[in-house]
């Protein structure tokens, strides 16, 4: 039978696929896949900061991502380094001197491969109220910005000379990333929350016309990773986390299909 | 001239640097409600440049820029969209301003594409997207056009007709128009003001005027001022990268 930690699990599973559906699509129009792994990778050093001051893991792990994300946009500007390598720098020295955080509190016993690929069973009723509460802010933002972010995505100098200030508009879609990643980190981990986020999305393109489409696509098919994910590892005793995972992939597989058929149809 | 309230943009001695290379420099016109703005001049002028200014797309400019409206209508010279997104023409459509159905409709007919509406983006030919670009900027019945030459790569007949349909649109909205063309034929018979430029204003004022200016025709020729000619530009002078100029 369903046990409680099991339904708490769903629910949150389900609230943090409804988020990344939407901010997934951005992540892949705006090719940010990497940009999503280096705040995931900050975010060991916000757990750490945590477990020190004895802080919020969601809270800290939002100030952190945000931290990391303020200094990639000072360094684009004051370094002829690509982004690419920017992004690379601080993802891999920000989990470097999280570990080596963690290495100096010994007197803290820390769950690694929990953090790393999250712990989805091990839900509290609080987490289930930052998801809940958090969430469905980070969607509201996200609507209220979709104007601008979406018209300077497709073309930055149509956004600005319309009007519309996608500067900010871009500024306060990297604070929804940090605060996507701040809530889910505990569930999902580190490693694998930008597949949550890239997975579902990259399925959705395969079979979508319009961009509406892509973003119901891409909460549908976070939905039924979670619910698929969930179940199998119930029944098979596999790791949540990396089951959803490898449920999403399935469904981009399946998704594949879809393409074959509209090329076949194109020639 | 006209009042202050009709005033949509007002360039003062505006310039773009570059690095180190001005692109554009000491630019002073101002565009009005219900008049046609052009911009001519030769490759590498600072034609896009100005625009841009214009428009606001240049924050760190020299001289001043009052910017009257924000509901501005804007065909680039060049876009570059990423087809990693799903778009079809319609989305495009609304991509600034959310529109009705039916203004949508309209703006696509007048430009002859409405049979493209639920194509994707990215499936359109060179002037197709063009005339989709002139729709989605009139759709939204802006105060302000900015066309950066918008007939590129439009066949013969349809670049007569579509400066027509913006000669109407103007004197329909009452908006006014910074345009960038290099069919002088057309920027003389559709202008109100034509402001000619080589790094800098090299002269300006009305086509006739322009057309007889000496420094004009020592820029496009003397068969230019008999206005059919072919676009043609001499060069009086050289630009140093600093942005100086020495005369030849």
């Amino acid at each position: 039978m369903l046990d409680d930690f099991f339904i708490r699990a769903l629910i949150a599973g389900l609230g943090i696929a409804i988020v990344t559906g939407p901010l997934g699509c951005f992540v892949i129009w705006r090719r940010l896949s990497y940009f999503g792994d280096t705040l995931a990778h900050s975010a060991l050093l916000g757990v750490t900061l945590a477990y020190t001051l004895e802080f919020n893991i969601a809270f800290s792990v939002f100030i952190i991502s945000s931290l990391i994300a303020l200094i990639l946009i000072q360094l684009q500007k004051r370094t002829n380094l690509p982004g690419d390598a920017l992004l690379g720098l601080l993802a891999h020295s920000s989990l470097a001197v999280g570990l080596v955080v963690i290495g100096f509190l010994t007197f803290i016993r820390f769950d690694i491969m929990g953090l790393l690929f999250g712990d989805i069973l091990a839900v509290t009723v609080d987490d289930l109220l930052i998801i809940w509460i958090g969430g469905p802010l980070i969607l509201l933002i996200l609507k209220l910005i979709w104007k601008p972010l979406f018209a300077s995505t497709v073309n930055y100098e149509l956004a600005e000379a319309e009007g519309l200030n996608p500067d900010r508009a871009k500024a306060i879609f990297t604070i929804l990333m940090a605060g996507i990643i701040a809530i889910s980190i505990k569930m999902v981990g580190l490693l694998l929350i930008t597949g949550m986020l890239i997975i579902p999305a990259a399925m959705a393109r395969n079979i979508s016309s319009s961009p509406q489409s892509m973003v119901i696509y891409s909460i549908l098919g976070g939905l039924l990773s979670v619910v698929l994910g969930l179940f199998t590892s119930l029944e098979f005793n596999t790791s949540s986390g990396p089951s959803i995972i490898a449920a999403s992939l399935f469904l981009f597989i399946l998704s594949l299909l879809n393409i074959k058929q509209s090329i076949k149809l194109k020639n | 001239m006209t009042s202050n309230q009709n005033i949509l943009v007002k360039l003062n001695q505006a310039g773009f640097r570059l690095k180190n290379k001005w692109l554009v420099k000491g630019v002073s016109l101002q565009i009005e409600k219900g008049k046609i703005v052009t911009l001519i001049g030769p490759n590498g002028s600072g034609k896009t440049t100005t625009a841009k200014i214009a428009l606001g797309i240049y924050k760190k400019i020299d001289g001043e820029v009052e910017k009257h409206t924000n509901k501005v209508g804007y065909v680039p010279q060049k876009i570059s969209i990423d087809w990693t997104l799903p778009l079809r023409v319609k989305d495009f459509m609304v991509l600034t301003e959310s529109l009705k159905d039916e203004d949508i409709n309209e703006a696509l007919s007048l430009t002859g594409v409405i049979q493209l509406k639920n194509k994707n983006l990215g499936d359109l030919s060179g002037g197709e997207f063009q005339r989709v670009l002139i729709a989605r900027a009139i759709s939204k019945k802006p105060d302000l056009l900015v066309l950066d030459e918008p007939v590129q790569g439009v066949d013969f007949t349809g670049e007569i007709a579509l400066y027509k349909l913006i000669k109407k649109i103007t004197d329909e909205l009452n908006c006014g128009i910074l345009l960038i063309s290099h069919d002088l034929h057309t920027v003389m018979s559709a202008t109100d003001h034509v402001v000619c430029l080589n790094g800098h204003v090299c002269c300006s004022g009305s086509p006739m005027d322009v057309a007889k200016n000496n420094e004009y025709k020592a820029l496009f020729g003397e068969q230019a001022s008999q206005i059919l000619s072919r676009y043609e530009h001499r060069h009086d002078h050289i630009h140093t990268n600093e942005g100086e100029i020495k005369k030849n």
